[in-house]
């Protein structure tokens, strides 16, 4: 890696900010200038690969939304809302939990989380990668899509709530169940699992690789179980090995050939709905 | 806060007091409470919420204490709010006649510039003298009052009518309403607090959140499609919804289950949220006979459409998602205190590193009990796992000839429907 020099890095204590003077913040750093402009940051020559180091997040929300290029966001803290939506290019890495929404519509770049996230992950995401360390909240990959080379990822390292890839047009979910979820509630109560119910309900394109077996009851409708052929076992090895590196995992415990995949019975589910 | 203007002075019933506060768009809601009874001040759930002030549009901000009179634990404390000096005479005059007055005073508050426009303000001490024969119990009578203030008389609103506890809400963002009522000089062993977006109602004072009614208070953030129904099934039972808002139903309908029809806190989710039919098909006979019995009974009293909730009572605080978890909801444990809340952060913010922390699934309760007395053990599990012996014994006792006769519950009153 390119030694960096200080110009290059940026630490922000964000303890007394607001979430729009530590947005601004970032984007005029990304920028390379120091006035107050609410501009998209765009990566080119010597402004790439700048580093910004946020400490003390603390719910504020949209950090990393928008920016272009290939820069590097640490954040220390429980980051806010919409993480990291309609990110195209930068690599955001969180040391701690994340919220609802993150990922948003994002079209390219990475973002990496080293403990759980909430609901909405991914929402809507047309591009890029998402590593979750441990577990998600209800509807990740809601309505996640791809196009031509633009192939969305999530890789869940823990167990999904209810409606996993609900709406899903495109891109791969792949979750890997290495922490179970516990029910609490009766009559239901200490039960656990690592996926949640109508998995894929309204699932009309893309893949869901799920390590282990699920009952048929948790899959929604529109979705149904297959092999994995060499071609995903292929991709399960890049991803896996990815996620495995990221949180120091040992690569051994997670042989691709336990993984199931899901994958949508039709590419228009809903195409005779209204057609009489 | 142009649409602020001369609030008071427009009838709520308008289409134009309606128009100033329609906009469309989250809420927050935001619970501490001390399993136990170990009281903290204000300062700790304002701290919280503030955190989520992007939640919130300054048109509706409160907050519900309970442990916070220690000096009047047996007697009755009502909250009031009063459109102008004559309504409080007409309504003072109402009280005397009801209850003697222990004590009463002006809620104290502080001259903030960002909360303009609060109605008249007073808290009375009361001990009941109504005549108990007309009503089964005296709750039941001082619901009656509530009931009759909130309905007969105008510019009156009755929004805290419990014992040892009190809702301070109004127009604007919850950390605001908690300066103007100086709530960092209150302590409570358990607070709810909330910080609203109305969306489909309008934002006035008695229309903040939490409503409360007896030692109930509920924070809500969403919306009850089901209230049409809802609000008919409570009012068979005497309870009148008269604060142009859903929340007040979900207000009544854990009064009427849990306090006047004594089903356990920790099944009452099996009605207010009950299981998918399909998940109640795949249950064991016996299991899906009650499950079925349940919701055909209580059909009426299911919430539907997208909601987080925080209930608080004396003796707990309950939050409860809707069944496919269309709002968030986050609860963390450290030693004895349990931390409810619509985003993680404000958790972090007052409890850098909880012993557990997580996502409640959708119709999954979280649940506070605080016993004074006892200080239990530590709780081994994450969610703390709710009894099943309950439940068992639910499945086993006479609830299940309810299927099969369809009468009476057990004298309670409730016809199967």
């Amino acid at each position: 890696m390119k030694k960096k020099d200080d110009s290059m890095r940026l630490s922000i204590d964000a303890k007394n900010l607001g979430y729009r003077e530590l947005n601004l913040k970032i984007r005029n750093f990304l920028n390379g200038s120091g006035r107050g402009n609410d501009i998209g940051y765009e990566g080119n020559g010597d402004n790439c690969s700048r580093e910004v180091t946020i400490k003390n997040a603390l719910g504020h929300r949209y950090i990393g939304d928008g920016l272009k290029g290939d820069a590097l966001i640490n954040v220390y803290g429980t980051p806010g809302n919409d993480l990291g939506a309609f990110m195209d290019g930068p690599t955001l890495e969180i040391f701690g939990n994340g919220q609802d929404g993150i990922g948003n519509t994002m079209n390219s770049g990475k973002i990496i989380v080293h403990g759980d996230v909430g609901d909405i992950l991914g929402y809507s995401m047309r591009g890029g990668e998402i590593y979750i360390e441990k577990s998600i909240g209800f509807r990740g990959g809601i309505h996640m899509k791809s196009y031509r080379e633009k192939v969305p990822v999530l890789v869940i390292g823990g167990s999904a709530g209810n409606f996993l890839g609900e709406y899903m047009a495109g891109g791969i979910i792949i979750l890997l169940g290495l922490h179970k979820r516990e029910k609490a509630a009766l009559p239901f109560a200490g039960k656990t699992d690592i996926i949640g119910n109508y998995t894929g309900t309204g699932m009309h394109g893309g893949k869901i690789y799920v390590r282990g077996n699920i009952e048929d009851y948790k899959l929604g409708k529109e979705v149904r179980k297959s092999v994995a052929g060499k071609d995903d076992l292929d991709l399960l090895d890049r991803y896996v090995t990815a996620y495995c590196s990221l949180f120091n995992i040992d690569r051994k415990k997670i042989p691709v050939s336990s993984f199931l995949k899901l994958i949508p019975c039709s590419y228009r589910p809903y195409g005779k709905l209204y057609a009489y | 806060m142009n649409r602020l203007n001369n609030i008071n002075k427009i009838n709520r019933n308008t289409q134009e007091y309606f128009s100033r506060f329609r906009i469309p768009s989250g809420c927050a809601v935001f619970g501490v409470v001390n399993e136990s009874g170990e009281r903290f001040s204000g300062q700790m759930v304002m701290d919280g919420i503030s955190v989520m002030h992007e939640r919130s549009n300054g048109l509706g901000g409160g907050f519900a204490a309970y442990g916070i009179y220690p000096g009047f634990e047996d007697d009755w404390v009502f909250h009031v709010f009063y459109d102008d000096m004559e309504t409080k005479r007409q309504t003072e005059d109402e009280i005397a006649r009801n209850f003697k007055i222990l004590f009463g005073e002006e809620i104290p508050t502080v001259k903030i510039s960002q909360i303009v426009n609060p109605p008249v303000i007073y808290r009375y001490f009361l001990k009941s003298k109504r005549n108990g024969d007309a009503f089964e119990t005296e709750e039941d009578s001082i619901m009656d009052f509530v009931m009759h203030v909130n309905r007969d008389i105008r510019g009156a609103y009755i929004v805290s009518s419990g014992k040892n506890m009190g809702i301070f809400k109004g127009v604007g963002f919850p950390e605001d309403i908690g300066r103007f009522f100086k709530l960092d000089q209150y302590k409570g062993h358990l607070w709810t607090s909330h910080g609203r977006f109305p969306t489909n109602s309008v934002g006035w004072w008695g229309g903040a959140h939490p409503f409360g009614l007896l030692n109930w208070s509920v924070v809500h953030n969403g919306e009850i499609s089901s209230f049409g129904t809802n609000k008919r099934f409570v009012s068979r039972f005497g309870y009148e919804c008269t604060l142009s808002t859903d929340t007040e139903v979900i207000t009544y309908l854990l009064d009427l289950l849990v306090r006047k029809q004594k089903i356990d806190i920790e099944l009452v989710h099996l009605i207010l949220a009950s299981p998918l039919w399909e998940d109640i098909e795949r249950m064991p006979v016996k299991e899906r006979d009650i499950l079925k019995a349940l919701r055909i009974l209580y059909g009426s009293a299911l919430l539907n459409g997208p909601f987080s909730i925080i209930a608080g009572s004396s003796d707990f605080m309950y939050a409860l998602n809707d069944r496919i978890k269309l709002r968030p909801l986050v609860a963390a444990r450290k030693d004895r205190y349990l931390f409810i809340s619509s985003e993680e952060a404000p958790i972090r913010r007052i409890c850098a590193s909880p012993d557990h922390l997580w996502h409640p699934d959708g119709g999954e309760p979280v649940i506070g009990i605080v016993r004074k007395k006892e200080i239990k053990k530590e709780i081994k599990s994450v969610r703390k796992i709710q009894d099943n012996k309950k439940f068992t014994k639910l499945v086993n006792t006479e609830m299940i000839s309810l299927n099969k006769s369809r009468g009476d519950l057990n004298g309670s009153g409730i016809k199967a429907i």
